[in-house]
């Protein structure tokens, strides 16, 4: 049979090629089905990464949302409250490049903030404590509202609310415990001529 | 046997796809910035070259030959490749998916690797038997798998490194791989 | 005795001799000490005297505030005249909580003394002691010694170690004190082994560039069952992981700690601290500290008061301002310079040098790395320093991690032979705290994830219930709708039915009135109540008015004026309101 088909040159190319199209057609359809994958656990690791500010600077209501975007291919330096360190890990994690953050999205702060409510001025609307994403603002209708300094993220999403505008961001004070030391010159910044820099 | 470790040896080292026959530079240059990726990457392409090398024999001696289609050698071994790597594919991203997002679109480009065609094309060309054909494709695979590790971790050590500014990025890898085929030329007339 | 050679570590010239001409003397008692409250590794100690109360020397100043903590100590009697944030010795400039003494010269003990029947004390009445005396490590870490010497029943010690290497050149503090104090430093030894349950092997290290100390100890060491082992020097041979190394050819893992391995480690000076707790029950006022350095005409050790200023110690050693290059609080290698004297000197301080230009000359700018691996050479934790280097100028910090950056001991073997001038241990520090920084990062954001999620969660059950509320409501509204319609559809729909209908439910309404009226009594005491609130807040509206009448504008008055009206107006009307219960009620009574 085959020297058959061998005679007629064309019908046996499209034979061949049809048939082993055919062929391995068939097997990758079983084998998609044998390796059939569910979920994208990239997301998860993505928000591990993330601040969990939820403060909504990145465009999304939260961190999570941004984080399944970023699987879906949106750019990673949207984040200020995480900073270059953070686009640093998410471009490692990809293994793309890691570009500057966007300005248009925020700019990454020097220090940071947490939330302060004058209660002189506070009316006890319970605004700010629904806007709070964290649950870090104690209080009740009519009743005084304080912040939880320590649960604060610096997330600024209470100070919009208030209707008396009676909430500060305060910067949070560096103590000896938190101090590190800083960054000694690198040896990149000299050149032949600095060998003997004027101090 | 002898001649098992004769082929191994020329296509791991003195025929290197990579460096001496200059196949297959699309992965060498862009799955090179990490060690873990680089691993990853040749551990898929050693995989590919093996099987395709075995099942492009199988389609050209029972179906090319037969047919007098040997003209048509590009496009069936083509097709058995992109058939390979579409297996590899879903295979790695079933047992890794971290691989399979570290990867990224280097995995389905194996298909267009021209050292998985090279080898195909030339087992075909030079008549080997099956045995001999797996083993020029394995050891194509190991010797991709060498030079993209090498290759790789010179590449980590450049990255933390102090490189004047024009010479960042692509082109010191361009420099170190130039370097690196120069050393591989010390093999030829080996065997 | 057998002893191992760590691997790495340099020689740097020893200058040890300048320091060691003389006996150890003692200041004349400053005018002012400040005692920071945190010495020493652990919570810092929280004050328990008054501004401006007086004290004796010796009295408790500050009580140890947790299980990680040591107490302060009053180093000579005086009147506590600031409990406030001062400068102190730290790299980072900040101030520090501290207790400040004016010493009122007649240096008056408090009376104290040990415990008699010490040897046959039990090891928590010593450790309580030990504690009480505020003894700290005073090698230069300052870890809480009755912690250290409590390792728990898990991890049972089978070797005391006792370091007398000062291995750092210049220092020369424990070598003076052993030449001068080696019994009391023997009964120290005997102390600390009946603490930890007479452990089988007692060894003292020392260098062998101490000739002195080590004739001196030798014989009492003879049949005493504690071991004098010296070896050849080296730098760093006195941190306590080398030390061990060195004596017993034994390692710690990464991470651990000595008592793991079943050895505790340590200091001279802090045994014969801890023999004068027990024994004369004296707390932890002063410490052996060399003053040392060309830019110093006297160089000796002192005797020195905990909380002495710096400055102190330099005006009564002749110092030369002009002359010095820097001041250092420690020694060559792991001292870190003053930016200011007046600094107090704290428990964990060894030295002050006050080096000349030619001695330790200014830094050299660093110079590119050339890969040269002579810091790999030195190193004595056998760690990677120049990939240390690499990783930590990339910020690297998966590899750094991954070379076991964490063991470093920060010795400053590396950064003394590296050829071009570069600040390794500087490089290490700062990356070791960004590292840290990121960790705590973590622990933050995973806690603010947790309760973003607990947030989440709650509002959608809030949504939830709201919604099924919603729903009950309408399925009440629907059925009682329904009924409604039922009932009209069972009488005979005409003009007056619905009237009658409609006078029905007027009727039902009243009555479920009458059935939920109260009774006149409670309606008069409901009446009375409303009178008083009216009568408070008239008087209330017209006290503010009162204040207000020089410090407001006019329309601010005003309205000040109409409130207090306001106010007159409700009381008049819950008057009437109660005036015209009575009368109906009264009424019908008569009725």
């Amino acid at each position: 049979m085959i020297e058959t088909i061998a005679q007629y040159p064309i019908i046996a190319a499209l034979i061949a090629l049809v048939g082993l199209g055919i062929l391995f057609g068939a097997l990758l359809g079983f084998a998609a089905e044998k390796f059939k994958v569910e979920g994208d656990p990239i997301v998860e690791q993505l928000d591990e990464l993330l601040p969990q500010t939820q403060c909504g600077q990145c465009g999304f209501p939260g961190c999570r949302p941004y984080a399944e975007s970023i699987a879906n291919g949106d750019a990673i330096n949207k984040c200020p409250p995480g900073g270059q360190a953070t686009i640093n890990a998410i471009a490692n994690l990809l293994d793309v490049p890691a570009p500057e953050l966007d300005a248009e999205h925020g700019e990454e702060a020097d220090v940071k903030t947490v939330a302060y409510i004058r209660e002189d001025e506070c009316i006890g609307c319970t605004k700010c404590i629904q806007a709070c994403p964290v649950d870090a603002i104690l209080g009740a209708a009519k009743l005084m509202h304080t912040v939880i300094a320590d649960e604060c993220t610096g997330c600024d999403l209470c100070v919009e609310p208030c209707p008396v505008d009676c909430i500060d961001m305060l910067p949070v004070k560096e103590t000896m415990k938190e101090w590190h030391w800083p960054a000694p010159p690198t040896t990149a910044d000299l050149i032949a001529s600095d060998l003997r820099p004027q101090l | 046997m002898q001649e098992f470790a004769v082929i191994l040896v020329s296509s791991i080292l003195i025929n290197n796809f990579v460096l001496v026959q200059f196949l297959g530079l699309c992965p060498f240059m862009g799955v090179s910035t990490k060690l873990e990726s680089a691993i990853g990457m040749s551990a898929a392409t050693t995989f590919v070259l093996t099987l395709t090398a075995m099942a492009s024999y199988v389609v050209d001696v029972l179906v090319l030959m037969p047919l007098g289609l040997i003209y048509l050698r590009t496009i069936a071994f083509i097709l058995v490749i992109a058939a390979v790597v579409q297996f590899t594919k879903m295979f790695i991203e079933k047992s890794s998916p971290l691989l399979y997002r570290v990867l990224g679109v280097f995995l389905p480009l194996i298909t267009t690797n021209c050292a998985v065609l090279g080898v195909a094309l030339q087992n075909a060309s030079k008549d080997l038997n099956f045995m001999q054909s797996s083993l020029y494709g394995f050891g194509a695979g190991a010797g991709f798998s060498l030079v993209l590790i090498f290759f790789s971790a010179m590449r980590e050590r450049l990255a933390a490194a102090d490189i004047p500014a024009p010479f960042e990025g692509a082109a010191i890898a361009m420099i170190t791989a130039g370097l690196m085929s120069l050393a591989f030329m010390g093999f030829s007339g080996l065997v | 005795m057998k002893t191992w050679v760590t691997p790495g570590g340099v020689h740097p010239p020893e200058n040890k001799h300048q320091s060691l001409t003389l006996p150890i003397g003692s200041l004349p008692l400053p005018e002012k000490l400040l005692i920071p409250l945190s010495q020493h590794i652990g919570t810092a100690a929280k004050p328990c005297v008054e501004l401006g109360s007086n004290v004796l020397k010796g009295q408790k100043i500050a009580e140890a505030a947790g299980p990680v903590s040591v107490p302060m100590h009053a180093p000579t009697s005086g009147t506590i005249t600031a409990i406030e944030h001062r400068p102190i010795a730290h790299s980072s400039g900040m101030l520090a909580p501290c207790i400040e003494i004016t010493s009122d010269g007649r240096d008056q003990w408090q009376p104290h003394q040990g415990i008699d029947d010490y040897r046959h004390a039990s090891a928590s009445t010593l450790l309580a002691a030990i504690a009480e005396a505020g003894i700290a490590g005073m090698g230069g870490a300052g870890f809480p010694s009755a912690v250290k010497l409590n390792p728990g029943r898990k991890r049972p010690i089978n070797t005391l170690i006792v370091n007398a290497t000062e291995c750092e050149p210049y220092i020369t503090a424990d070598d003076s004190a052993i030449r001068e104090r080696a019994a009391e430093i023997i009964e120290g030894i005997g102390i600390l082994s009946q603490i930890l349950g007479h452990p089988e092997n007692i060894l003292i290290g020392i260098e062998d560039n101490k000739p002195e100390a080590i004739a001196a100890l030798e014989p009492l060491v003879k049949d005493s069952g504690i071991s004098l082992v010296s070896f050849p020097t080296k730098y760093p041979s006195g941190g306590e992981k080398q030390l061990i190394y060195i004596l017993t050819g034994e390692e710690i893992p990464s991470g651990g700690l000595p008592a793991d391995i079943g050895m505790v480690c340590v200091n001279i000076g802090t045994t014969y601290a801890i023999k004068r707790a027990i024994v004369e029950g004296e707390p932890l006022i002063s410490r052996v500290t060399t003053m040392t350095g060309e830019a110093c005409g006297i160089n000796r050790n002192y005797e020195t008061l905990i909380g002495t200023m710096v400055s102190h110690m330099l005006e009564h050693s002749q110092f030369d301002e002009e002359r010095c290059s820097r001041l250092v609080m420690g020694g060559p290698m792991m001292g870190f310079s003053l930016t200011s004297a007046d600094v107090p000197i704290v428990k964990t301080t060894n030295c002050i040098l006050a080096p000349s230009h030619q001695e330790i000359p200014d830094d050299e700018p660093a110079q590119p790395c050339i890969r040269c691996g002579l810091c790999a050479e030195a190193c004595p934790v056998s760690l990677l320093p120049q990939q240390l280097f690499w990783y930590s100028q990339a910020g690297d910090q998966e590899r750094l991690e991954a070379h076991n950056l964490f063991d470093c001991i920060e010795c400053g073997a590396c950064s003394y032979v590296c050829p071009s001038n570069i600040p390794l241990v500087q490089h290490y520090r700062h990356s070791k705290g960004e590292i840290q920084k990121a960790r705590a990062e973590k622990v933050k954001s995973d806690h603010a994830r947790q309760r973003f999620e607990f947030h989440q969660q709650r509002m959608e059950q809030a949504e939830r219930d709201k919604e099924a509320k919603r729903a009950a409501r309408r399925e009440a509204a629907e059925k009682a709708k329904a009924t409604a319609a039922a009932k009209k559809s069972d009488a005979p729909s005409d003009n007056k039915t619905d009237a009658g209908s409609a006078a029905d439910i007027i009727a039902a309404a009243q009555a479920r009135a009458a059935a939920r009226k109260v009774s006149p009594e409670q309606q008069q005491a409901k009446f009375e109540r409303s009178i008083a609130g009216a009568e408070m807040r008239l008087q209330m509206a017209e006290e503010k008015l009162a204040e207000a009448d020089d410090t407001q504008t006019d329309e601010q008055r005003n309205i000040l004026v109409a409130a207090v009206e306001a106010a007159r107006q409700k009381l008049e009307q819950a008057r009437g309101r109660l005036a015209e219960h009575l009368k109906q009620h009264n009424g019908e009574q008569v009725d």
